[in-house]
C-alpha cells in the first residue's frame, strides 16, 4: 500500500514501470527498489531459506543482511532493497545459494 | 515515573508553569527534563527568553518576565516539548506543535488529551497556522476549560 | 588501476563531511556508495535533529542530507559512485568495486571507511518471518519509498530509533499496538516518549518478545516479562495480532572491511560491538587508512559530522595537504564533538573511546 497524504513530505505521482515477477506483468512507480516495488504489491515473501525453505522477507533495507536476495534477470543473489527497479525487469524468487547460468 | 512511561511527574510538570498571574499573559511552557545537547530553542527566541547558554547540554530555562508568549520556540523544538499556555477568563488557551493529518481546522471542536493519552476534555480549535519558517510544523491555537491548565497537552480528532 | 588521492567509503553524514573538508583541501576524492543515493540513513529521517547550528539543529534529516550533499556540488575534483559495492579493501590502499556492470580496482593514497553501522537483530523463535523488519527498513520503506509497512505494528525497543520510528509510523498512518522494551526503563530521550504517550501508545518496560506466529508472514507475537534479572516471568505471556513488528534493539559499527585488511579491532560494548582502534586523527592500525562516524562507535548523526569533517582533514594532513584553515577547524570541530559528549548521553561514548584507546600504544 503507498501512501498518498503524508504531513512531512510529498510523494509526487511518477511513471509506472511495468516488470515481471514470477511470470506475472506487475507495476512499480519510477523511484521504487525492486524490493519497495514488491512490498508496495503486498508481496512479502522474497525468498526461501535454503535448506528450511523458510519464508523469508526484507529485513535491513541496506543491502547488508541478504534476506532479499532474489534472481533479477537471470543473476542470482541481487539484493532487491538498494537496486533501483528498471522496466521489464524479470525478478524471481531464489530458493538456492544462486546458480550463475 | 519519566524514565518508565514517558509520562512526567505532576510536580516535574508544574515545576514548569509560572504562576497565575503571570500566565495571564501568554507563556511558553518548556517540558524538556532531560539534558540533551540541543539549544534551537534559545537560539530561535527573537526576546533572547530561553537561556541555555554555551554548554548546551543544560535543560532551558524560561525568563518569564522576557517571553511574550509569541510562539517562535514552539516549532523549533526536535522534541516538540514546548507549548504556549495562558489562562483567559474561563479558558486555558494554548499554541501546540502539531505533525499529523488530518489537521483540525478553525472553528472544530477535537478532543483535548493529557500526557497518558487519555481524552479529558473538548478542546476548541481556535487558528491553524503553517508557514515554512515551520517546516511542516503547524502551530495550533486550542482552548480548553481552565482547570485542565495543568493536564491538557494535544489534541486528537474525534472518533 | 585508477588511481586517486583519496577515496571515501561510504555516502552518509559522516562520509560527505570528511568529502568536503578533503576537497577544501585540495585533495582529489572518489566516494563510494552501495545505495542508489548519497545521504545515508539520514535520507529518510523526517524528525527535526537535536545539537545546536552546526549540527544543523531543528532541521529535518533528509534537509541536513540535501544541505551536505549540495556543499559538494562546486568541487571538481569529487567523483562520485553510487550503487556500487566495494569489494575488497587493502592495506596497501587498493579498493575494488562492483556496480553490478563492472568491477574496478582504484590506487589510492588514503582511504576513510565511513561505513557506518547496521542493525542488531533480536534472537525469538520465527524471527525469520517476512513482516519482522529492522526499525530503519520500516522508516526507508515508508519516508523514501513512500511505502506502509503494514497497518498494525509493534514496536520492539524504546531507543531513540524506536520511539522515533513509532512517531514515523503514525504520521504516514499506520496504528502502533505498542512499544515493548526489555529494560526496565526507556532507552530513549523522554521528549520522544512523551510524545509516544500524548498518542496513546503503551510503553511495556520489562517485556520482550518471545515468539512470533504465522505461516507465510506474521501475524502475532508471544510477548512475557521479565523480572530484574532478565529473567522470564512465568505466566505472563500475553499476545498481540500484528502484521508487522520492528526490531530496534540497537546498532554495530560495520567494521568488516577493516577486519579485511586485518586493522586492530577491540570489542567495546558502549561503542555497539567491534571497533577499530584508532588514534588521535581517526587513523587505523593500518597507516593511511582512516575511520569515523558510525563505523567507529555508535552515537547520533551530529557526532559523524563533525567526527567526518575532522577525518577529512586528518587524511588531507597526512597525504601532506593540509586545509588553509586547517588548525582553527580542528579546533572547532573537536571542541564540537566535546560539547556534544559532555551531558548525561555523552557519558556511555566517552567511558567506549577510553576503552579503546586503553592500553594501546598505537592509540597513543
Amino acid at each position: 500500500m503507498r501512501i498518498e497524504k503524508h504531513p512531512i513530505l510529498t510523494f509526487p505521482k511518477t511513471e509506472d514501470i511495468i516488470f515481471i515477477f514470477e511470470g506475472k506483468k506487475v507495476k512499480g512507480i519510477q523511484g521504487d527498489t525492486i524490493a519497495s516495488a514488491l512490498h508496495a504489491l503486498g508481496i512479502k515473501t522474497l525468498s526461501y531459506s535454503i535448506k528450511e525453505h523458510r519464508p523469508r522477507g526484507f529485513y535491513c533495507a541496506i543491502g547488508n543482511c541478504a534476506s532479499c536476495n532474489m534472481i533479477v534477470n537471470g543473476v542470482p543473489n541481487v539484493r532487491t532493497c538498494i537496486t533501483p527497479l528498471e522496466e521489464n525487469m524479470v525478478v524471481e524468487r531464489q530458493t538456492n545459494k544462486g546458480v550463475v547460468k | 515515573m519519566l524514565n518508565k512511561t514517558g509520562i512526567p511527574e505532576k510536580e516535574l510538570v508544574l515545576s514548569r508553569f509560572p504562576n497565575q498571574k503571570a500566565l495571564l499573559k501568554p507563556k511558553a511552557i518548556l517540558e524538556c527534563y532531560e539534558d540533551i545537547p540541543c539549544n534551537p530553542c534559545s537560539t530561535s527566541c527573537p526576546f533572547d527568553a530561553i537561556e541555555i547558554g554555551p554548554n548546551i547540554n543544560v535543560q532551558p530555562h524560561l525568563l518569564v518576565d522576557v517571553c511574550t508568549g509569541c510562539g517562535v520556540c514552539v516549532p523549533s523544538c526536535p522534541g516538540l516539548a514546548i507549548v504556549i499556555a495562558q489562562i483567559r477568563g474561563n479558558d486555558a488557551v494554548f499554541k501546540i506543535p502539531y505533525e499529523f493529518l488530518p489537521m483540525p481546522e478553525k472553528n472544530a471542536v477535537w478532543d483535548g488529551v493529557n500526557r497518558s493519552g487519555e481524552v479529558i476534555c473538548d478542546a476548541l480549535i481556535e487558528q491553524v497556522v503553517i508557514n515554512k519558517k515551520q517546516d511542516h510544523t503547524a502551530v495550533v491555537t486550542v482552548s480548553v476549560p481552565v482547570e485542565f491548565l495543568h493536564d491538557f497537552v494535544t489534541i486528537r480528532v474525534k472518533l | 588501476m585508477i588511481e586517486k588521492d583519496l577515496i571515501i567509503i561510504g555516502g552518509g553524514p559522516s562520509g560527505l563531511c570528511a568529502a568536503k573538508t578533503a576537497l577544501e583541501a585540495g585533495m582529489e576524492v572518489l566516494l563510494i556508495d552501495r545505495s542508489p543515493n548519497l545521504g545515508g540513513q539520514l535520507v529518510k529521517q523526517t524528525h527535526k535533529f537535536f545539537g545546536s547550528k552546526a549540527q544543523y539543529a531543528k532541521t529535518r534529516g533528509f534537509d541536513i542530507a540535501k544541505k551536505l550533499i549540495t556543499d559538494l556540488e562546486k568541487f571538481e575534483k569529487l567523483e562520485i559512485k553510487s550503487n556500487t559495492t566495494v569489494t575488497g579493501l587493502y592495506s596497501d590502499h587498493v579498493v575494488t568495486t562492483y556496480d553490478n556492470h563492472e568491477y574496478l580496482r582504484y590506487q589510492a593514497k588514503a582511504v576513510i571507511v565511513a561505513t557506518g553501522a547496521s542493525e542488531k537483530f533480536l534472537a525469538f523463535e520465527n524471527n525469520d518471518l517476512p513482516g519482522i523488519y529492522g526499525a530503519g527498513a520500516v522508516q526507508t520503506l515508508m519516508n523514501s519509498y513512500g511505502v506502509i509497512p503494514g497497518s498494525e505494528i509493534v514496536m520492539v525497543g524504546s531507543g531513540n530509533i524506536g520511539l522515533i520510528v513509532s512517531y514515523q509510523l503514525l504520521q504516514a498512518g499506520v496504528k502502533v499496538k505498542a512499544i515493548i522494551e526489555a529494560a526496565p526503563t526507556i532507552g530513549g530521550y523522554k521528549v520522544h516518549a512523551s510524545k509516544i504517550r500524548r498518542l496513546g501508545i503503551p510503553i511495556l518496560t520489562s517485556t520482550t518478545v518471545k515468539k512470533a506466529i504465522g505461516k507465510d508472514a506474521i501475524e502475532e507475537i508471544e510477548i512475557v516479562s521479565l523480572d530484574e534479572k532478565w529473567n522470564e516471568v512465568p505466566n505472563s505471556s500475553q499476545f498481540i495480532s500484528l502484521d508487522a513488528l520492528c526490531i530496534s534493539v540497537g546498532l554495530s559499527p560495520m567494521h568488516q572491511l577493516l577486519s579485511m585488511v586485518n586493522a586492530k579491532t577491540k570489542f567495546i560494548n558502549e561503542l555497539g560491538g567491534f571497533v577499530p582502534v584508532i588514534d588521535h586523527h581517526h587513523q587505523t592500525s593500518i597507516p593511511g587508512i582512516f575511520v569515523c562516524g558510525d563505523a567507529v562507535g555508535i552515537e547520533e548523526a551530529s557526532s559523524a559530522m563533525m567526527e567526518g569533517y575532522l577525518t577529512g582533514l586528518y587524511a588531507s594532513n597526512h597525504l601532506g595537504k593540509c586545509h588553509p584553515n586547517e588548525k582553527e577547524m580542528i579546533t572547532h570541530y573537536e571542541n564540537q564533538l566535546s560539547m556534544l559528549r559532555d551531558g548525561p548521553f555523552g557519558i556511555k561514548t566517552k567511558v567506549g573511546l577510553e576503552k579503546l584507546r586503553e592500553g594501546n600504544k598505537h592509540a597513543e
